[in-house]
Parts: C-alpha cells; sequence; structure tokens
C-alpha cells in the first residue's frame, strides 16, 4: 500500500510528517515536491520522523510525502564492480551525465545498469533441486571478477528451466524454480536491505592472515581473513595512505572501499589510479575488483549513516559467491558523527560527548559482519568479511567514545602515532602500542609458506623494540654512551628494525608491497645482525666500529630489492653481516 | 504570484532571543529561506529559516536583532534560499560580508545568480589536483608543496605573521612555466580594521587589487553576518573557476570567527552541544566550504584555498583545527617557539604537511630528487630536535659525532631554510639546492632517503 503525509516540520536533515500511519520503520519514502530520497528512523502515532539523504533547503510545511512500500535495499549483481556510488548506491557516473560536475537533489537513478547485457553461462540443470545460495551460473564482470549467479537465500526447489549461455540484461528470467509455493523467476538482479546482515550457515575461526604487503601490518599486528581492525590516528598520521595500501594490495579477491565523510579529492584519487595499478597475484587492474562508495564530507550527512550499510551488504553479497572480500571504511567517525547528528535533531537524550546511546551497539553491530563463513547452499564454501575502520579520534585522544567502543569490538588495534608521522617515519604506527589477538592462530601458516623461524624472529623484534624504549629513558637522562656495550648494540639493531624494515615507502615502486617470504628474510637479517654484533662485542669489540659497518647500508637498502632477486642477495647480504662482524 | 508575495509578509514575532527570531502564524515557508526584515526603526535586515514547525518559523537574523521587537517588526518571506549575483565585474570590486558592494563603485549587473550553498561537487567529476604551485617559501615549496585545487590551511596563533605569510604568498604564487595568474578572492571573517587594512594596503603596493575580490566581515560587523561570507566568496570563486576558466586563490581568514558564529546560533537554538560547544554538525559546515575547493576535469580553472585560523591557545587539539585538519588536504603549522627566535616565516615543518604534494612534483614537475629531499630533510630535522632536549640534560659532548652533526644540522635548517626575506621569492630549484648544501653538514652515509642515483647527481662538491 502506498502511503502519502504532509510534511509539518523541517530542521535540517530530520522532516516529521504525519498521516504516515500504516508506514513502517526503516522504509523509504519521497519527499516534497523534489521528491528527496528519505528513511523513517521513528513512528509515533500518525506522525513519521524521517531522516533525508538530499539537502532539505527549500522544503516547505504542507508538501507530500510518499511511502515506497519497501527498507533501503541493494540492487546487487552484475554492474556493481568497478563503479563508484554515493552513500545509497546511486552511480556517481551516472549522475555525473544527469546533472553535472555538481550533484543536483532528487535524482532518481538506477543502481545498476538495467539496459546493459551480460554473458550468463548456466551451470545448474534443469530437474536440479537447489537451495538459496546454490549457484545457477556464471558472468565474467571485469577480467578479475566471476560473478556468481545464486539462488536469492529462502527460495528452495527444482529447476525447472534454465537460460542457454547468451547476453541479458539483470532483469531478465534466467531461471525458474518450482517451489512448494509455486514457480519463482530468478533474475541476475537481487534486492537486499542494507540494515540486515546476508545469511550464512556457520561461522569460523579466521586463522588464515590477509596478507597486506605492508611489513608492520603482517609481520608484527597481523590481520587474518574475517577479522575487524581498527586504525585510529589524529589527522596528518597516514590513515587514508594506509587504508589505500590496504586496498592496493590486501590479497582478497574483492575489495569495497567507502569513503565515508572524507575528502573529495581521495576517491578522486583511487579513481584515477586504481585502473593503473595491477594486482601482484594475478597482474589483472586492481579497479576491477574495487568497488568505490563516496559520501565526501560535503555530501548529505544522512547518507553517511547509510553508506557503511550499503559497503557492507555489497561485501557480503561477494561473500556468499565464495570470495575474500576485504572492506575499509575511512572514516567510522564520521559515520558516529553521522548518527549523532541526527540523534540530535531528533532531541534523543545523547549519551557520551553527545552520542547517541546506541553508539556502542550500532559499532558492534557493523563490525559483527564481518567474520569468515561457510556458506549457504549444498556446496558451501569457506570465505571472508574482513573489515579495517579507521577511526579519527578528535585531538587525536583514543579515550573518546567512537575509539574506546571500536576497541571493544576489533581484534587488531593499528595505533597511528602523529610523532612517528612528524618524522615521516610511515607508516606511522606505534609498535608499542598495537596488537593484534590473530598472531597465535595465523602462526601456523607463516611457519608454512614463509619462514620456519617467523614466530620466534618476531618475538625476538618484538622484546627488542620494549627494550629500546626502555633504554631510550635511561639515554634521556645520562647520554648513550652511559649504556654498556650490549646495550648499545641493541639501540643499533632496534634502530635498524625501525628504519630498515618497520618503514616503508608506499611512494615507491617495490617498496609500496613486500611479499612474506621477503619480510621474514629481512627480519631474519636484522636479528642475524644483532646475533653477531652481539658476540663481536662480547669478545671485546669496540661498538663504535660496529656502527660503522659497511654492511648496515646494505641493510638500509634491503626494502628498495626487487622480488624477483632478494632471495639471492639477501643470502649475500647475511653472509656479509657475519664476516664483518667477526672482523670487527 | 504578485498577491502570494504579499500574504508572505507578517507581523507575527512572538519571540526574539540572541541572533534568532521566531515568526508565528506564517504559511508555506520553506527551510532555508530568505527572509527581508523591516525593523521598526525602518531600517532594513536579512534572516534566513533555520527550522519551520507548522505555521512556526525560527529565523536567524544576519544584522543582529537589536531593535526588533514582537510588536511591529515586519518580516517578508522571499520565497528562495541564499543567492548571489555573480559576475566577471566582481574582481577588483570589495564587498561587505553579505555580498553587498561597499567601495563605492555601481552595483554588480549579475551574469548570473547563484545559490551561496551550492552543491557538492560530484566525486567522479573531480580531476586529482597534481599542478605545482611555486610560493617562492621553502618550507612550503620544498617540503610541504602546494597544487593547484588544494585546500591548505594556516594554522596560527594569536601574535604569530599569518597574515605577512598569506600576503606573501597571494603576491609570489605562480605556476611554473605557465602565464596563468591567480584571480584572489580574499573573505574577511570578524578581523579587525587594521588587520584588513593590512592586506588592502598590500594588494595596492604590488598592484594586485585589479585581480582581488574582497568580501568583508569585520569584527565590529555582526557576528551572524559571517555565516554567509565565505560561502560568498566561494559561489564567486566557483563562478569565475569553472565557468569563467580562472585559477582563484581564496584566502579566508579567520575560520575560528566563523566557528564562533556557529556556536553562538547553536547555543541561541539550545541544540544539544559536541566537543566544547560547539555544534556536533560543526564538521559537516566545515566540509561545506573547505571541500568547495579542487579541479574539475575537462575545465580549465582551479580554486585553491588557503584558509586561516588562530588556534586557541595554540591548541591544535582544538575542535577548530582539528576538524579543519580532517577535511583539508594538509595544514601549515606555525610555531611560538620558532617565531620567538626571530625567524621568518615561523613555519614549524613537523607538524605541518601536505597530502597532495606527492603527486605534483617529480621529474617533470619540479625535479626528481624532490620528495627525496624533502624526506631527508624531513628526518634530519626531526633528530636534531630530538637531541636538542637531549642535549639540555647531557650537554653537547656526552653526544656522539654523528648526533653532533644532526644538531648542527637542524640549528643551520632554521637559519638558512626556514628563514626568509618577507619579499624573498626562492624558485624551487633554489629551495632543494639549498636543501642539498645543508645536508652536506650530515655524514653521507645517514642520507637513507635519497637515492644513490641522486646523491650522486646533486651532492655537492
Amino acid at each position: 500500500m502506498i502511503n502519502e503525509g504532509n510534511i509539518i516540520k523541517i530542521a535540517g536533515p530530520v522532516i516529521v510528517a504525519d498521516g504516515m500511519r500504516g508506514t513502517q520503520m526503516y522504509e523509504v519514502v519521497r519527499v516534497g515536491e523534489a521528491k528527496l530520497i528519505g528513511e523513517i528512523i521513528e513512528l509515533e502515532g500518525d506522525t513519521a520522523t524521517i531522516q533525508v539523504y538530499e539537502e532539505t533547503a527549500g522544503v516547505k510545511p504542507g508538501e507530500k510525502v510518499e511511502s515506497t512500500g519497501g527498507p533501503l535495499s541493494v540492487e546487487l549483481g552484475p554492474g556493481v564492480m568497478g563503479s563508484i556510488f554515493d552513500g545509497i548506491q546511486r552511480p556517481l557516473e551516472v549522475i555525473k551525465g544527469i546533472s553535472g560536475d555538481y550533484i543536483a537533489r532528487g535524482i532518481d537513478v538506477d543502481s545498476i545498469d538495467k539496459e546493459k547485457k551480460w554473458t550468463f553461462e548456466p551451470i545448474a540443470k534443469v530437474g536440479d533441486k537447489v537451495v538459496g545460495g546454490d549457484v545457477l551460473g556464471q558472468v565474467q564482470e571485469t577480467s578479475a571478477v566471476l560473478q556468481k549467479i545464486m539462488v536469492p537465500p529462502m527460495i528452495e526447489g527444482t529447476i525447472k528451466s534454465i537460460a542457454a549461455k547468451a547476453e541479458y540484461t539483470v532483469l531478465e528470467t534466467i531461471a525458474e524454480v518450482e517451489t512448494d509455493d509455486g514457480i519463482k523467476e530468478i533474475q541476475m538482479l537481487q534486492k537486499w536491505p542494507v540494515r540486515k546482515g546476508r545469511p550464512y550457515k556457520e561461522k569460523l575461526d579466521p586463522d588464515i592472515p590477509l596478507i597486506t604487503g605492508q611489513r608492520a601490518q603482517d609481520t608484527f599486528f597481523c590481520l587474518a581473513k574475517g577479522g575487524a581492525a581498527a586504525i585510529p590516528g589524529p589527522f596528518g598520521s597516514g590513515k587514508t595512505v594506509t587504508q589505500q595500501q590496504l586496498a592496493k594490495w590486501a590479497d582478497a579477491d574483492i575489495v569495497v572501499y567507502i569513503g565515508c565523510g572524507e575528502r573529495g579529492n581521495e576517491m578522486t584519487e583511487v579513481l584515477t589510479e586504481f585502473p593503473f595499478l595491477t594486482d601482484p597475484k594475478t597482474g589483472n587492474p586492481i579497479m576491477d575488483r574495487t568497488v568505490l562508495i563516496a559520501n565526501t564530507s560535503n555530501m548529505p550527512v544522512a547518507a553517511r549513516e547509510a553508506c557503511v550499510y550499503t559497503g557492507i551488504t555489497i561485501a557480503e553479497y561477494f561473500r556468499d559467491q565464495g570470495y575474500d572480500v576485504a572492506l575499509m571504511a575511512d572514516s567510522t567517525s564520521r559515520w558516529a558523527e553521522a548518527m549523532r547528528e541526527i540523534s540530535g535533531r531528533l532531541e534523543e537524550m545523547p549519551g557520551e560527548e553527545g552520542y547517541p546511546a546506541y553508539l556502542a551497539s550500532r559499532l558492534a553491530q557493523f563490525y559483527e559482519r564481518a567474520g569468515r563463513v561457510i556458506t549457504l547452499g549444498q556446496d558451501p564454501k569457506e570465505s571472508s568479511v574482513t573489515v579495517v575502520g579507521a577511526v579519527s579520534p578528535p585531538g587525536g585522544d583514543l579515550s573518546e567514545p567512537v575509539t574506546q567502543n571500536t576497541l571493544r569490538i576489533c581484534k587488531v588495534f593499528w595505533a597511528l602515532d602523529a610523532s612517528l608521522a612528524d618524522k615521516r617515519h610511515f607508516p606511522s604506527i606505534n609498535w608499542l602500542q598495537s596488537y593484534s589477538l590473530y598472531v597465535e592462530s595465523i602462526t601456523n601458516w607463516w611457519q608454512e609458506n614463509a619462514s620456519e623461524e617467523w614466530r620466534e624472529n618476531r618475538d625476538q623484534a618484538m622484546v627488542l623494540l620494549q627494550k629500546e624504549s626502555e633504554l631510550e629513558e635511561i639515554v634521556q637522562l645520562v647520554g648513550p654512551d652511559a649504556l654498556p656495550d650490549s646495550e648499545q648494540v641493541v639501540l643499533e639493531t632496534t634502530r635498524m628494525l625501525r628504519e630498515d624494515f618497520l618503514q616503508q615507502n608506499a611512494y615507491d615502486d617495490v617498496d609500496t608491497y613486500c611479499s612474506p617470504s621477503k619480510q621474514a628474510a629481512m627480519l631474519a637479517t636484522i636479528l642475524k645482525f644483532h646475533e653477531a654484533a652481539s658476540v663481536a662485542v662480547e669478545r671485546g669489540a669496540d661498538v663504535k666500529e660496529i656502527a660503522a659497518l659497511t654492511v648496515k647500508e646494505d641493510i638500509a637498502r634491503m626494502k628498495y630489492i626487487p622480488e624477483d632477486e632478494f632471495e639471492a642477495r639477501i643470502k649475500e647480504i647475511q653472509e656479509k653481516v657475519v664476516t664483518q662482524c667477526a672482523e670487527v | 504570484m504578485n498577491a502570494d508575495i504579499k500574504t508572505r509578509e507578517y507581523t507575527t514575532v512572538s519571540e526574539v532571543s540572541g541572533p534568532l527570531m521566531v515568526v508565528e502564524g506564517v504559511e508555506g515557508v520553506a527551510y532555508n529561506e530568505i527572509v527581508e526584515i523591516e525593523a521598526p526603526t525602518g531600517e532594513h535586515r536579512r534572516g534566513q529559516v533555520l527550522e519551520v514547525k507548522d505555521d512556526v518559523a525560527v529565523v536567524q537574523v544576519f544584522e543582529g536583532t537589536t531593535d526588533l521587537n514582537t510588536l511591529n517588526t515586519k518580516v517578508r518571506f522571499t520565497g528562495e534560499t541564499a543567492k548571489i549575483g555573480v559576475s566577471r565585474d566582481m574582481m577588483g570590486r570589495i564587498f561587505d560580508g553579505t555580498g553587498t558592494p561597499i567601495d563605492g563603485g555601481p552595483e554588480i549587473i549579475p551574469d548570473k545568480e547563484l545559490d551561496i550553498n551550492g552543491n557538492p561537487m560530484n566525486p567522479a567529476s573531480r580531476e586529482f589536483p597534481a599542478e605545482f604551485i611555486q610560493t617562492g617559501i621553502s618550507t612550503i615549496d620544498g617540503m610541504n608543496t602546494l597544487v593547484r585545487g588544494q585546500k591548505l590551511p594556516i594554522f596560527s596563533g594569536s601574535g604569530l605573521p599569518h597574515n605577512d605569510l598569506a600576503a606573501q604568498i597571494a603576491r609570489q604564487a605562480k605556476v611554473v612555466g605557465s602565464d596563468d595568474e591567480f584571480a584572489v578572492i580574499f573573505a574577511a571573517m570578524g578581523i579587525t580594521h587594521e588587520e584588513a587594512n593590512f592586506f588592502m594596503r598590500d594588494f595596492e603596493r604590488t598592484g594586485a587589487l585589479e585581480k582581488v575580490t574582497v568580501f568583508m566581515n569585520l569584527a565590529d560587523d555582526p557576528a551572524i553576518e559571517r555565516i554567509l561570507t565565505p560561502k560568498m566568496a566561494l559561489t564567486t570563486a566557483e563562478y569565475m573557476a569553472f565557468e569563467l576558466g580562472m585559477h582563484v586563490l581564496v584566502i579566508l581568514t579567520d575560520l575560528s570567527n566563523y566557528c564562533e558564529a556557529l556556536r553562538e546560533i547553536s547555543a541561541a537554538r539550545d541544540e544539544v552541544p559536541g566537543r566544547r560547544g560547539y555544534p556536533g554538525y560543526m564538521y559537516t559546515d566545515l566540509a561545506g566550504i573547505y571541500e568547495r575547493a579542487g579541479r574539475i576535469a575537462g575545465k580549465e580553472g582551479s580554486i585553491t584555498q588557503m584558509p586561516i585560523l588562530v588556534m586557541p591557545q595554540d591548541d591544535i587539539t582544538h575542535p577548530i583545527p582539528d576538524l579543519t585538519g580532517y577535511i583539508t588536504e594538509g595544514q601549515i603549522v606555525l610555531s611560538r617557539d620558532i617565531h620567538r627566535k626571530g625567524i621568518y616565516p615561523p613555519v614549524d615543518v613537523l607538524p605541518s604537511l601536505s597530502r597532495l604534494m606527492s603527486g605534483g612534483i617529480g621529474d617533470d614537475k619540479t625535479r626528481d630528487d624532490h620528495s627525496g629531499v624533502s624526506d631527508q630533510l624531513y628526518s634530519a630535522y626531526a633528530e636534531g630536535r630530538n637531541l636538542r632536549d637531549l642535549v639540555a640534560v647531557v650537554g653537547e659532548d656526552a653526544l656522539t659525532e654523528r648526533d653532533q652533526s644532526f644538531l648542527a644540522f637542524a640549528q643551520a635548517f632554521e637559519d638558512e631554510f626556514i628563514t626568509q626575506a618577507k619579499d624573498e621569492d626562492r624558485s624551487i630549484v633554489e629551495t632543494l639546492d639549498l636543501g642539498w648544501k645543508l645536508l652536506t653538514i650530515l655524514p653521507k652515509t645517514e642520507l637513507k632517503r635519497v637515492k644513490d642515483e641522486f646523491i650522486e647527481k646533486y651532492y655537492p662538491e
């Protein structure tokens, strides 16, 4: 039933309408003569409070509000990949065609192209018994993505007909399934409400690392596929570059990148750069596996509240096809602030720092949609959604509510540090504050795939870095010369760890991505230096001479050795370490 | 329509409080609509609808609510949101904070009427800014490079020479190898007459005045008017940049005053305050200003923004600089410590940053060694500064030779690289060569941030 109400109050992005009895919570409505898109967020008697996803200037009391009968949903199917959408899945390229370089209001566009034809290749056969999640066929959407066309969840029955291999639009019926309630026609297009997680069979423990090619993250504070990580940091600490590095190099099949309340130029940067970068694993352009969602800081605030849900629903859809998906949300603080703004307009009783009392539960609900799962269907697959959320704490103060509530849920914490960023130590991940609770569970993977000594080396390096911070305090008081030689060697080693291992140059062609094996080899070399230097000092060698060894320069340049040469060359450096330290 | 307009004049003001006025019994009033107010004295003012509920409208009055009463104040709803008439002839003219000419010249005959709130630029239409702007200031060009279409604020403190720096940048900014000059739009929000005169004199002295458009809301003008000033300026900038194809440099000063005005309105409306009493939507509001910088693919012009803001108590974590830093593409931070040493411009490079630097420098834009030199200067200066703290405790003699060289470097960096005269316009090559000269103070083996090939090519003998 289509309801029609009248606007009685307008205050920024929130409007109130009466005559709305019969509408549902979270139903999408069209507001006013401009037909702005809104969503019902409160119902009381006849009146509904609506958050409007577009600018409300010029809207008057008395104008109509039309209900649409359904909740805010995304359209899923071929045509999603490589696109850039706004917070409510309107393709920005199409909007550009309609309203030019600026986004006008009330634009009604299809989320995915309904005219475009895709080559559908059937896999299931007539007579097959199918359940939700089973694959009917596939479409090669981009060079990197083979979309599986699935039976929507909740449908179960026998295939009565299936389309032959040919070109179809997303609206054409490609299969008919005979169910208990009659025959259901299935199209390539699926709709799914954004606030509801897509179903799966079972959640698994994350024990496979999400390799990002970033040394500080992979070696020290690793993220697992299906895990959730938080990156809090003040402005200028490199959150965005860190997020973009993950979007570029993470070994996920699909990347969903949400620019939530951030800079317009950052999205442009992704749009101009990604098509020219290739995935180190497959050689395909990384744009072909990327979906972008942009609600920049000057776009309407209510759509910012919705954009993270739009993003994660798209991510879940690809997860259900059996892919490992990585979702980056930059920044979840802007999302929380959007909630706060709407809550303020509703005159709700504020919780901490003006945020609504439901902040913690909303954050938890969002991050819990991450996970490694067994998908629905008779031929279940293991797949995952990994979530990396940037947090922008005001003034860099980590005690604020968004950071604290996020840390309660995320198992990986990459603390970005302004003082490191000031020294141009990038990525500015503070090695003393950050942590990962996945180290235990992914140790096996590293030992099988990179190096047997991985865990031991990692732990030893952490101990040395911890030791350094203690020694630094003493040095501040008495100067470095007062330290015993063995401890001066520690300082030499940790300087290498910091400068030659943890620091990584995102703008260098080679250093931007570092494979797990190279990471392990680099770490082993630095620790070999520590071992050899410690031995030398013990037998009375001068620390100053060790500090002057030329092999230190070789170690400093390890990061620039290309992937295909590193094995031989790092071996040479390791030998040089041993001989030079022995000669001192 | 005429009859309609007549019935839209009311004398039903029921409440006046702070900058706000409540009008009852109104009909068909639109959110954000502009209203014209006739005070009992006959004086005309303007306001804007902040909230409508049934037949009650809350109006914010731009020119202050003094003299308004609830008896016979007349309010007329115009049916339009705030607009500005724009034209090429605005160049060289001076307007008040609401866009009325105050230089005694003729009225502007508008070419177009534009909504001052604008619409958000489509991220898919943007072009990534990547053209190097040479400001002639080493700390900016060498280490925090500005590019066309960037928004790069100056974070300053009271009493620091941010105005001199902004004027110097406005004067010297150019794109190397191109004849295009910048058209400057200068929007003053709540600054003093003296400060305003400083800029006007500087524009006059250098003959830049005919390329400058000035919007002036001074400290003694109504605070609420300040809400309009930057939007007027940026709407004009968008017209000049994307319809007339000019390269526009917008200087906004002082954003702190703008935020104070926002807070004043928010408090008057009894809104739930965010941090330090500023409204929760301040981020979105500021973004509506800053995000209007940029380039559009396929269009000639550009808008580069240089907002100036004075950090209360030099506190960079204060909500105004904090929210700004999260939106702008970097920041130039002025430091009181460096200023006290008598160094001009007192740019503290360590917390300063230009996020768009990497796209605007390098081989075909500045010089191939630029990025390496910049990184090296940064890390060496940071290390030198750290060592100063240590020296205060243990004395310089306790340092190793290596550490002493870093200490000497930091000193030389401040004396030669940061320091320059107010009219000194250094080319990028001069800046980079100066950087190399200073790097020779360090042992060559410490130059880890620069690639070997550049050390060979540029290391001074």
